[in-house]
């Protein structure tokens, strides 16, 4: 598989009145086109500058990010980035909002709507298209945001915690919505999460990171077959990773403790 | 104290005797319920406080209860009602006062909402220019008027620059309020589709800022409505601010309150076009 995302020795500091702060110590990372990626880590481990950088939002302080082998440091629109919250334009329909990326390129907005129509009620969101978000359930609104994500087309789409906010239930059923959608969208995908079991049950490949400077502590396959099932999470293989996952993150605690 | 303590005393040996007599003595309380009157009763009771008004500022005035002389009657001002309207050049003022408080209206609150939303361009700029708008706010505007009037001269422009000066301002804060309560992950979004300052503009920062334009509509036509009234007790030839001045320095107590039930018409009608206005507008934007 040919590599579609590359950090090469991405590095971020902030000069703080007190010297030097180190977000992220320099680090590469290399994502494979149509990967399902995940990262794993506690809060301040630089997973949220990670995105901004790849995103173009955020000028790393050292390092580059290329997409498809060319330099894409500091360029906005190469990549869906969707946010922890759904942001969704209370003043949009559903369909309106979810065509936002494409009116942005600039595609007509009856071309664009024609699009999106299909894929709303195709994922989900059938009788939704006309209403206001704000009629939305929680699980809706983030359909509507993802789907608003993958309209943008683009190969590459960062997800930011996308299911923190919901409730268990809800976000089952999203996370195997997810996998409809990446199934059928062939799309990169790098996912940000807390949560390690839907990490390990939706990814190629997990990333666990550290904090104090935030960097990679190791990077753990994840081999199980594909479709996955809930069951899977019973799997002598899963729960050797999620141990695995666990120990990680919990250690430079233990460290710090001592 | 010992004034204090006699009745506290007095409340103790109260509750032992209450208490030994009934155990259970905890008061019943019930949620107090307010019945509804059905809306014919309401409209019937206002219409009858007006008319008991009425009917009381003409009965004193012809009894000598009070000086007719200051107070006039109603009787007196509806007579004189008729002939402002149908001999006098009663249209002209109330046109005149009307255009002013229009015009300086849509100005004020046109230009005001395109300054506070300018805001958003800059962050320096807005840094810059903060301390002048604050200070022009914190003068009273009508202390400038009589300067306006020397400056714009005797007619209607003079008048939609009070209007103007009064609206003005409240747009603008109310409207850089707006851009200030932006969501920075909103503009993110649109950046990270690809969009450029302009389309962020027009797509985000407009829409978001809309409900806070709409909500100063109301406030700033009745602002404009003082404006203009002010600019013609100053100096005019014309409208229904000149007319209550002119009225009142002839004693002419009937015309000042022809004037002033001429102005609150015409301000009902202008607040409730805005209120119309408000809601039509407010629906678009969902919020």
């Amino acid at each position: 598989m040919p590599v579609k995302v590359h950090l090469d020795q991405v590095g971020m500091a902030f000069t703080t009145p007190g010297g030097t702060f180190r977000a992220v110590a320099p680090m590469s990372l290399s994502i494979e086109s149509g990967r399902f990626v995940s990262l794993v880590g506690p809060s301040g481990c630089g997973k949220s500058t990670l995105f901004n950088v790849i995103a173009g939002l955020l000028q790393p302080t050292e390092g580059r990010v290329l997409i498809d082998g060319e330099d894409a440091t500091g360029t906005i629109g190469r990549v869906g980035y969707m946010l922890q919250k759904d942001l969704l334009l209370p003043w949009r329909t559903v369909l309106d909002n979810a065509i936002l990326g494409m009116e942005i390129q600039g595609k007509p907005l009856k071309e664009a709507r024609e699009r999106a129509l299909p894929l709303l009620h195709k994922y989900g969101l059938a009788g939704f298209e006309y209403l206001y978000p704000n009629s939305l359930s929680g699980g809706m609104r983030q359909r509507a945001a993802l789907l608003r994500t993958l309209l943008f087309d683009t190969d590459v789409i960062l997800l930011d915690e996308p299911f923190g906010a919901l409730d268990a239930q809800t976000k089952l059923q999203m996370q195997e919505w997810l996998m409809q959608l990446w199934g059928d969208f062939k799309k990169t995908v790098v996912f940000v999460t807390h949560d390690v079991e839907e990490a390990i049950y939706l990814s190629d490949e997990i990333h666990v990171m550290g904090t104090r400077p935030g960097r990679i502590l190791e990077t753990i396959p994840v081999t199980i077959a594909r479709p996955r099932v809930r069951t899977s999470s019973l799997t002598p293989e899963f729960i050797a990773i999620k141990e695995r996952c666990l120990n990680l993150l919990t250690t430079p605690a233990i460290e710090e403790a001592a | 104290m010992a004034i204090q303590d006699t009745p506290r005393v007095a409340d103790i040996g109260n509750l032992a005797a209450g208490a030994t007599a009934k155990p259970t003595a905890k008061p019943v309380r019930r949620l107090p319920v307010q019945k509804d009157w059905p809306a014919w009763a309401i409209v019937a009771t206002q219409a009858g406080v007006l008319v008991a008004i009425i009917a009381f500022w003409e009965f004193a005035a012809t009894t000598g209860l009070i000086s007719a002389f200051f107070w006039s009657q109603p009787s007196a001002i509806y007579r004189t009602l008729i002939i402002f309207i149908t001999e006098g050049n009663a249209w002209t003022d109330i046109g005149f006062t009307f255009r002013s408080t229009i015009f300086g209206f849509a100005l004020g609150t046109t230009i005001g909402s395109l300054f506070g939303l300018s805001f958003w361009w800059s962050r320096n700029y807005a840094a810059i220019v903060q301390p002048y708008i604050i200070c022009f706010e914190s003068i009273p505007k009508l202390a400038l008027a009589p300067l306006i009037i020397l400056v714009f001269g005797l007619g209607l422009s003079s008048k939609v620059a009070i209007a103007f000066a009064l609206t003005f301002v409240i747009s603008t804060l109310t409207t850089f309020a707006g851009v200030k309560a932006l969501d920075p992950d909103g503009e993110k979004l649109f950046y990270s589709l690809g969009a450029s300052r302009w389309q962020v503009f027009r797509k985000l920062v407009v829409p978001f800022c809309l409900p806070w334009i709409i909500s100063v509509l109301r406030v700033n036509i009745g602002l404009a409505l003082t404006g203009a009234i002010v600019g013609e007790f100053i100096a005019s030839q014309h409208g229904l601010g000149r007319q209550i001045l002119y009225a009142g320095q002839t004693y002419d107590i009937a015309l000042v309150w022809v004037a002033v039930l001429v102005l609150s018409t015409l301000a009902v009608i202008m607040y409730a076009t805005v209120s119309w206005l408000e809601g039509v507008l407010r629906k678009g934007t969902r919020q």
